[in-house]
Formats: C-alpha cells, sequence, structure tokens
C-alpha cells in the first residue's frame, strides 16, 4: 500500500462522522466547489500554459506544438497527446520515476475529455501541413505541483486553459520540395469552444463534489464527467472500488451540467492573455 | 538548422537583450509557495522560472542508502517538457542526472547533515520555464527553500554563471549567449566565506579570462546574496507580522 493511499483511522472517523452531520471538514456544502483562479500564459518557451490554482491544489499545464507524421488512418488530422506528472515536489508521498497507474489514469481521463468532445478540431485543416506527411502534433504536458486534492478537474481546468492560449506558428511551404519553415508570424489553435471536468467523491453513502485531499483520501468511490460548453458529455469514468446507484449518477451528470458553465466562464475569461502573466500570483 | 554565427553584441557594446556586459538579469525570490513540501521557493530569473520543494530530514527509503553517522541529501533537477524551444521528452536525460549529482554534492556543504543519522533530505528541483543559467539560479532557489524549511544551514549558496561572448568576459548568460558565445562558466559559492562549492566551463578561455570570470562571478554572487537575505527576512517579517496582530487580538 502506497502512502498517500493511507489515511489513518482517526481522520476517516471524523470525516465520515462530519459527513453524516451534513458538514464538511472545510465547511463548504457537498455540492460547493473550492475557490478556483487560473493564471494562462506563463510559460515563454510554451505555445500554450497556464497555472491553476484549484483550493490548495496548483497544476501547471504547458503546450509545445512540433511539426511530425499523422497515424496512418488518419493522414489529414493533427495529433494531440495528454501527459501527467504527478511531480515529488507535489506531495511527499508522490515518488520521483515515470508515471505511475495513478499518473496515467488521470491523463487519459483529461485526454477523453478533450479529444472525444473535439473541442481541438484535429481535422481542421489549419493542423494539416503536407496530407499524410506532416501535421501539428499538440503535446499537453500537466504538472502537478501542490497536491491539495481533486487533481482530475485541476488538470483539465489547466490543459483546457493551456489549449485555449495556444498559438501555431504560420508556415511556409516550398511546393516542389515540399520544404516547410517556421515563420514568426502566430495564428490562434482552432478551438470550438471548450470542456470542462467535475468530480464526486462519495463517502459512506453520501456524495460530494470537489474532494480536498483528506476526503479524496477517504472516498471509496470515485466519478468525473466531462461536459462541453454545450452541454454534451464528452467522457465519464468512474474509479475507485466503491459503487455508485443509477439514480446517484443520474444525480452527479445534473450537477455537473450545472457546475460546468462557471468553468466554461473561466475558461473564456482567461482565454484574452496576449502578454506573459506571473506564475504563483493567486489572489487567495 | 543553418544558423549563421550573428554578432551577439550590440553596436553600442551593449548586449541582445540590452543589458551591460556586467548586469544580472532582474530577479525575484519567493518562498512558502507550496502548502505541501516542508520548504519551498519559487524564483525567476530573467525568463527562467523554478520551483524547489524540500521534504525533510525524514526517514530514508530505501534503507540500504542510509548512513548511521549522518543524513544523506537527494536532489533531483528536472527540466519540464515545455521549458525548452523543442519539447524535451518527460524522462531524465543525461545532463538532468549529471547536474543533479553535482547539485547534491554542493548542498552537502552547507547542511548539518551528521544531526540527522539514517535519514534524508529531499530537494526536487523543476525548472519551469529555461533561459540559460539554471544550475546556477537552481541551488540559489534550493539554498531558500532549505532556510524555508527550517534545516540548519552553515551557509546559503549563491550562483551565478559568467562566460564569453564576441571576446569579452560578460556576467549571466542568457540562453542565446550560452549557446552561441565562446565560453560559459558557472560558479556557486558560499557567499560569506568565500568558498566555491561548484565550478564547472565549457568553450575556449584563456587563464586570464578564467580569472577575469571569478572576479565578476564573486562580485555579481555578492549582489545575489543579499536578494536572498531579503527574500529570507521578507518571509520572516511576514511571519513577525503575523504573530503581533494575533498578540493584538488576544489583548
Amino acid at each position: 500500500m502506497r502512502s498517500n493511499e493511507i489515511i489513518s483511522s482517526l481522520e476517516r472517523k471524523y470525516l465520515s462522522d462530519l459527513i453524516a452531520k451534513g458538514n464538511r471538514m472545510d465547511g463548504r456544502g457537498f455540492w460547493e466547489s473550492r475557490p478556483i483562479q487560473i493564471i494562462p500564459n506563463v510559460v515563454k518557451k510554451a505555445e500554450g500554459s497556464a497555472m491553476v490554482k484549484w483550493g490548495d491544489t496548483v497544476v501547471l499545464a504547458g503546450v509545445k506544438i512540433q511539426l511530425g507524421s499523422p497515424f496512418p488512418d488518419t493522414p489529414n488530422d493533427g495529433v494531440i497527446t495528454v501527459n501527467l506528472e504527478l511531480s515529488p515536489i507535489s506531495s511527499p508521498s508522490h515518488e520521483s520515476g515515470p508515471p505511475g497507474p495513478e499518473a496515467i489514469e488521470m491523463a487519459r481521463i483529461v485526454d477523453r475529455g478533450i479529444r472525444e468532445s473535439q473541442i481541438i478540431p484535429m481535422d481542421d485543416p489549419k493542423l494539416c501541413v503536407i496530407p499524410g506527411k506532416s501535421v501539428w502534433i499538440l503535446f499537453v504536458d500537466i504538472y502537478i505541483l501542490d497536491d491539495g486534492g481533486n487533481l482530475i478537474d485541476a488538470s483539465a481546468l489547466a490543459a483546457m486553459a493551456a489549449l485555449a492560449n495556444t498559438r501555431l506558428n504560420l508556415l511556409s511551404i516550398d511546393e516542389e520540395t515540399e520544404e516547410v519553415s517556421l515563420l514568426e508570424e502566430t495564428e490562434a489553435l482552432p478551438r470550438n469552444g471548450s470542456v470542462a471536468s467535475c468530480t464526486f467523491a462519495k463517502i459512506n453513502d453520501t456524495i460530494i463534489y470537489d474532494p480536498n485531499l483528506i476526503e479524496d483520501r477517504g472516498k471509496s468511490a470515485r466519478f468525473s464527467v466531462a461536459v462541453t460548453n454545450e452541454g454534451l458529455v464528452s467522457s465519464m469514468q468512474k474509479g475507485e472500488s466503491g459503487t455508485f446507484f443509477e439514480e446517484e449518477i443520474l444525480t452527479m451528470l445534473e450537477k455537473a451540467s450545472e457546475r460546468t458553465k462557471e468553468l466554461h466562464n473561466l475558461i473564456e475569461q482567461s482565454s484574452q492573455a496576449p502578454e506573459l502573466q506571473e506564475m504563483f500570483r493567486f489572489d487567495f | 538548422m543553418n544558423k549563421e554565427k550573428r554578432s551577439l553584441l550590440l553596436e553600442d557594446g551593449r548586449r541582445l537583450d540590452g543589458r551591460e556586459l556586467h548586469e544580472l538579469r532582474p530577479i525575484t525570490m519567493r518562498t512558502g509557495v507550496l502548502d505541501r513540501a516542508d520548504g519551498s521557493c519559487y524564483l525567476t530569473w530573467g525568463n527562467n522560472k523554478i520551483i524547489c520543494a524540500i521534504y525533510g530530514p525524514r526517514e530514508l527509503h530505501p534503507k540500504h542508502l542510509a548512513r548511521p553517522d549522518k543524513a544523506i541529501v537527494r536532489v533531483e533537477y528536472r527540466l519540464a517538457t515545455f521549458s525548452v524551444d523543442e519539447r524535451k521528452s518527460p524522462a531524465p536525460r543525461r545532463r538532468e542526472y549529471e547536474l543533479s549529482k553535482i547539485l547534491a554534492e554542493s548542498i552537502n556543504k552547507i547542511l548539518f547533515l551528521e544531526k540527522f543519522p539514517n535519514g534524508t533530505i529531499d530537494v526536487f528541483i523543476t525548472v519551469l520555464d529555461a533561459d540559460g543559467g539554471t544550475r546556477c539560479a537552481a541551488l540559489t532557489a534550493a539554498s531558500l527553500g532549505l532556510a524555508d524549511a527550517g534545516i540548519p544551514m552553515n551557509g546559503i549558496l549563491t550562483g551565478c554563471a559568467v562566460g564569453k561572448v564576441d571576446g569579452k568576459m560578460v556576467v549571466d548568460l542568457s540562453d542565446i549567449e550560452d549557446k552561441e558565445g565562446e565560453g560559459d562558466m558557472p560558479i556557486v559559492m558560499i557567499h560569506n566565506t568565500g568558498e566555491l562549492t561548484l565550478l564547472q566551463s565549457d568553450g575556449k578561455l584563456t587563464v586570464e579570462e578564467v580569472k577575469e570570470g571569478l572576479k565578476l562571478a564573486e562580485t555579481a554572487i555578492g549582489k545575489i546574496y543579499q536578494m536572498q537575505r531579503k527574500a529570507l527576512l521578507a518571509k520572516y517579517s511576514q511571519i513577525e507580522d503575523q504573530l503581533d496582530e494575533i498578540d493584538d487580538e488576544e489583548e
């Protein structure tokens, strides 16, 4: 058993007693979120970036773009890949080394939310440089810097906000030699709206939204859902060995549809940041 | 890529970013930026952005690494994938392993490790945005992180690179000056004692230029050390203010 899975029996009892009384340790209602702030455009060397503070969780996402070969079955489409690192900087219980199953699951949840929603239209002609030969590859890399719980939603928000300020270089292509050169000028990455994630945790028989670190450790089941700005569900993931009933899933979907509206607003507000912003300048 | 050798000094003798030959880039330092870590520091140095987290002294796993007479220091220096021009693979490369090793050797020197037998002090440094001179900046940040963690220290490490650009010795090389210049010499010192804890160089330098470089670095390090002092004092005066407020409330 890894140390981050250990929750002392005292802490667990405290948590479940509180929840049974209708309370949470930080005074929130069951469906209430912690404060959230997005600082967009924070990394000069990245083509897109955003730092998110979600409660006391801090996440940094950066996007690098690179020309590369398309997949054979989609010769005209760009490629996106999401990678997440549970950096040892973020918690005494995260160790260095290649990403483990936990980090890979989170990366794939964030990846699916973005990919399946087609918020970034990978078939956009802007992402295809030479059909079958050269397309833009988007690397979205997420670094967890401070693990205060609910990493999935914070990571999804950081990744989406980073994509929202990503710029592609304009290209000049020699038609005879097919030689491609990057120009200084850039244009915005094509984007159709946004997608945001909502994660719920089950503690005893109660469902809460946006678990903090201790709630995260004490949960028996987890449910994450990604919802687009048009209200479409683009990915879902149930986690841990606890279970949900159908009506619980429906309630969570309803709460998520409501909640993500605010997150979409935050993403749109943060997408207007032409100047490089300062990291770690949080209001709370 | 074909790159023509360009001049790194402007006609008026200034550098490409407008600095004088011996001028530092703007530096900011903040401690205690992370909640989970025992100590932390966020440092910006020109366009370098570095985050450093300290854990310890704490129990060491795996046990066979433990020393019965003192704590060990483990340092992990990493570049974020998006901190450089071409995306770096997430797996650490040879450069990162070498730097982690020599940074650890420097940090060893300033800690009272014999006070914590069998333990470890872990230093995690990630460069979030790189612009030349990151190893010096990393140790400058790590020192503040260690102080923030309250780990007993006998000195503070302060670093600065010097180097040769268009035949002139300059202070604090930028990324372009580092890559296209004629020589680079990163230096880390314990300012109070004048001891050098890290010294490397690459490129072609005469003995005279090395001498000049060492002098220039010493002066620059003196300035950066004062910034470190200020950053630490700022942290403790903040705590003092908070204590005063609590006292006032109690009265």
